[in-house]
């Protein structure tokens, strides 16, 4: 299966949403300037383009500014740079010997030989179909991020009445959004017994909105042949289970979900690439390679984030590596470095592997919490031995969080095996 | 006036007016759905049965071994996808080996070949994820999986190609007597023909009994054919819910073969198949249900079948599902199709209780109703030049080579243009499939017939693109465009049409 012209570059970015933006950018800087961005959609900024709310950017850029506008930011400074892009290309194989080959409507079939892989494709929601709801299957059941793209971009209604089935920040923005928009939203239902969304979007998108949030509840039944005509809510037990006798049945004619994300690993999986089954994305290292040498990942397709700025933090660095690696000659280097387990409230952590002499002076390992906490101890230990230890006030899967590592501390630890993350009482 | 009329364009009354074409005549399907394929024949389980089930000497075991090998000889000619891998009946008891032999014995007395009994070693290498119970299997090399999708649109299309009508959102609602044949009252639609089909399946009750009261006061008196008739008594279908997971094609590899379960004392149990699509089927249940629409899945049906996967089958990754769905069969007491000419009705023909191996049996179903209402209409086969048995396949490119995709591109560039990008269809595919006949006008019928919007996010990202090709090829607005006909619009107005009413005059 090998495809004609096959054309070189140093680096070869899949995806040209915030991650690839800023992994191509950061290539860029560290001195490789034969980079190459492929995007499948018909322009650059990947799902921001459809964000049309603000709250993007307050780190990096000290100021609120929507999605579109985020975007435009690396859209503006890639070009600047002259970084190559090529829109409407899909890849469709990364190849272990990075070969990436891409289908478009201009060029057809391709195969591009690249020095190193960034991949960058973020992620996609889970369906309605992944959660086995019971009912029938009709019209006007959406995914959150599909009805956004219905209404932001094609100014499109899909639904006056409305249900919301988990409150991922998709979920909540849309709340407000279909409000906004002259529908009327009937509940929040999540199933958890707190929300997977940011605290300013329940805020932002529901308080402030009168529309109600019903934490332990689910749907337990969708009714309509053709198009939603009603849901039945449910509240669970803390096993997740539907508690008989608590069902309330909600008329409406759409139920929109918002029930989580999953990094788009196929391309990944394909590669040969070995995938965490808790993240779902790429396993690896601290210069964000994946098991595959000269195969680097970062954004929502390593693991799901909660702020675009953090997305840009870690593509850049992965950009960087990438070209690093290139710049190095593209040699193999056999260590994976020392493991980092994620336990006790940690769900897992990225990077997953750390080498200590290759790592930069310090390295931001980013993780989730497995539920909400209020005032545990984020810990880190080399081997058994305790070296970081900071109280937070509260955590939630909803938020990531990040702890840095120092070489120095790590160089100075004698046979370091381990590095464990944690949470502890005290 | 037509020569004949087919009611329902599910599987068997694509077959049989494909069947049909082949003579000289003119032939009309109505259909009360939007398309074909849309009841029993869309959701089921989509395998290709050898034919050890039924009862030696039954309809069901005839019709099932011929259907069995003429699928695969139609599927070259169409263009639909059926694969020939085996299927498996598991036996998990020492104590029911006698099962698996009478099984055996049973599939033998109806014809079907290459039935061998192997052992759990050998399962073992054919199958490493076999439950730790199996003891054996009935291995039938001739089993199957089919597209039913795309086996009953290529039927279709063929039949359309070689002059067939369809006539769709036309549900039957009353049949009377003229002098020269039949009238049939179809949505908007009134149309006579000589000969009657019903292929209604889970309705083929309603349909039968409206024969029934044509025949009640005037009975004809018919020369009979070469079959022997459907006697003038009143027919019950009853619905029987199957309900299935389909998980992601990650785990399609789970299993090699068809893996049915041996009932034992503990029930019936579910199957666990690849499919032609790369998924992984798990079902079904089976539970009569009042409601000929109830094709809701339910916590506990679903339960079932997760619970009863286990049983030969190890580790069944149910958290890779993608989508859970239910069917009707269209079950009958005596448990066998009901095919046939009406006992005192001329030209009124029954294809009912068409439940599982149904589908398998569609080809043979076919041939032999289309040959009793040629023997009924003396009707003369068309000169071979003027029967095309070939369809041309919809592009698949998740089977298609590098090079050969590179080519569609040069072709036409749209094949480059992925739309959707989880079951790898383009915009070619869709736009194709558009303007065939008949045509693919809604969400549910474009997936059908490509595949789009059935992958692992389930049109999360290709149902704003596929509605926008919908709009520039049909020149419909958003708002026109349903899931599946009349009532299953995907949109319901522009944003904010309710509170700014000025926008209205701009639109």
């Amino acid at each position: 299966m090998m495809a004609k012209t096959t054309e070189q570059h140093a680096v070869v970015v899949v995806g040209g949403g915030p991650a690839g933006l800023a992994a191509a950018i950061a290539a860029y800087e560290a001195g490789e300037s034969d980079v190459l961005v492929l995007e499948r959609d018909t322009q650059l900024g990947g799902i921001l383009n459809q964000c049309i709310h603000n709250g993007f950017g307050l780190h990096t850029f000290n100021e609120e500014l929507t999605g579109p506008e985020y975007a435009a930011r690396f859209i503006d400074k890639a070009a600047s740079l002259g970084i190559e892009y090529r829109l409407g290309t899909m890849v469709i194989d990364v190849s272990e010997e990075r070969v990436v080959t891409t289908v478009s409507a201009e060029d057809g079939v391709q195969s591009i030989k690249a020095g190193a892989v960034v991949l960058a494709m973020g992620c996609r929601e889970r369906p309605r179909g992944a959660l086995a709801t019971p009912g029938f299957r009709p019209a006007g059941v959406y995914s959150a991020g599909t009805a956004q793209r219905l209404v932001n971009i094609e100014g499109e209604l899909p639904g006056r009445e409305v249900v919301i089935l988990g409150s991922g920040d998709i979920g909540l923005i849309m709340a407000r959004r279909m409000t906004l928009e002259g529908a009327h939203v009937a509940c929040v239902a999540e199933i958890m017994p707190y929300s997977g969304g940011l605290k300013r979007n329940i805020v932002q998108c529901l308080d402030d909105f009168g529309i109600p949030l019903l934490l332990s509840h689910t749907v337990v039944d969708v009714e309509g042949r053709n198009r939603v005509e009603a849901v039945t809510i449910a509240q669970v037990d803390e096993n997740l289970k539907p508690i008989p006798g608590t069902e309330v049945r909600y008329p409406c004619d759409t139920l929109m979900l918002s029930v989580g994300l999953l990094p788009e690993n196929e391309l990944s999986r394909e590669a040969g690439v070995q995938l965490s089954p808790v993240t779902r994305g790429p396993v690896v290292d601290q210069s964000l390679q994946t098991s595959i040498p000269g195969i680097f990942a970062c954004g929502n397709v390593l693991h799901v984030h909660d702020l675009v700025d953090f997305v840009s933090q870690e593509a850049a660095a992965a950009g960087e590596q990438a070209a690093r690696y290139v710049q190095g000659g593209c040699q193999t280097v056999a260590e994976r470095g020392v493991p980092v387990v994620a336990t006790d409230g940690v769900r897992y952590t990225v990077p997953s592997y750390v080498d200590p002499q290759r790592m930069d002076d310090t390295l931001t390992v980013r993780f989730r919490v497995a539920n909400e906490y209020r005032n545990r101890y984020v810990s880190v230990y080399l081997n058994d031995k305790r070296i970081q230890h900071r109280k937070k006030r509260v955590m939630a899967p909803g938020e990531m969080e990040q702890v840095m590592l120092k070489r120095s501390d790590l160089l100075a630890c004698e046979d370091l095996s381990q590095i464990t993350v944690k949470l502890e009482e005290e | 006036m037509y020569d004949v009329i087919v009611i329902g364009a599910g599987v068997s009354g694509c077959a049989i007016a494909r069947e049909l074409a082949r003579y000289d005549c003119s032939v009309c399907v109505v259909e009360r759905d939007e398309d074909v394929c849309c009841g029993t024949s869309k959701a089921n389980s989509a395998i290709i049965h050898a034919g050890f089930d039924a009862d030696p000497g039954s309809l069901m075991a005839r019709l099932n071994v011929k259907g069995n090998a003429l699928m695969y000889e139609w599927a070259k000619d169409l263009n639909f996808a059926a694969l020939q891998i085996g299927s498996l009946v598991v036996c998990v008891s020492e104590s029911d080996m006698a099962g698996l032999e009478m099984l055996k014995t049973r599939g033998e007395k109806n014809g079907v070949p290459g039935l061998r009994i192997i052992d759990r070693k050998e399962l073992l290498q054919m199958e490493p994820n076999i439950s730790d119970n199996a003891v054996a299997a009935l291995w039938a090399p001739t089993g199957g999986i089919v597209d039913p999708f795309g086996l009953t649109v290529a039927l279709a299309e063929n039949a359309a190609a070689n002059g067939v009508t369809f006539r769709f959102n036309a549900p039957v609602s009353a049949i009377s007597r003229t002098d020269n044949g039949w009238l049939v009252i179809a949505g908007d639609q009134t149309l006579e023909a000589r000969a009657v089909v019903n292929a209604a399946g889970v309705y083929a009750d309603n349909i039968h009994n409206l024969f029934l009261e044509l025949v009640e006061d005037h009975k004809d008196t018919c020369t009979p054919l070469s079959e022997p008739a459907v006697a003038d008594a009143p027919l019950s279908i009853v619905a029987r819910k199957g309900e299935y997971y389909l998980l992601d094609t990650t785990a399609g590899q789970h299993v090699h073969h068809t893996i049915f379960m041996l009932p034992t004392i503990m029930g019936k149990g579910v199957l666990v198949s690849p499919t032609v699509h790369g998924n992984l089927i798990v079902g079904p249940t089976a539970a009569d249900v009042d409601d000929k629409e109830a094709t809701n899945t339910t916590s506990v049906g679903l339960q079932e079948v997760a619970l009863k996967s286990s049983f030969t089958v190890k580790d069944v990754p149910l958290r890779e599902v993608i989508t859970t769905f239910a069917g009707l069969r269209a079950h009958q007491e005596a448990h066998d199709f009901v095919i046939g000419e009406l006992e005192g009705g001329c030209g009124l023909f029954d294809c009912a209780a068409i439940e599982s191996p149904g589908l398998t049996s569609a080809p043979a179903i076919g041939q032999m109703v289309s040959g009793l209402v040629a023997e009924r209409l003396q009707l003369t086969k068309k000169p071979e030049e003027a029967f095309d048995s070939t369809r041309p396949g919809v592009v698949n490119l998740v089977i298609t080579d590098f090079d050969d995709w590179d080519k569609l591109c040069q072709e036409d560039p749209r094949y480059g243009n992925i739309v959707c990008r989880c079951c790898r269809v383009s915009e070619a595919q869709i736009v194709d499939v558009i303007h065939r006949n008949p045509a693919a006008t809604s969400l549910d019928a474009i997936k059908r017939r490509t595949g789009a919007t059935m992958g692992r996010c389930q049109g999360g990202f290709c149902t704003p693109k596929i509605m926008e090709i919908l709009q520039r090829e049909l020149g419909i607005s958003a708002d026109q465009i349903t899931k599946r006909g009349p009532g299953s619009e995907l949109v319901v107005g522009k944003n904010k049409d309710r509170i700014l009413p000025s926008q209205d005059s701009e639109r």
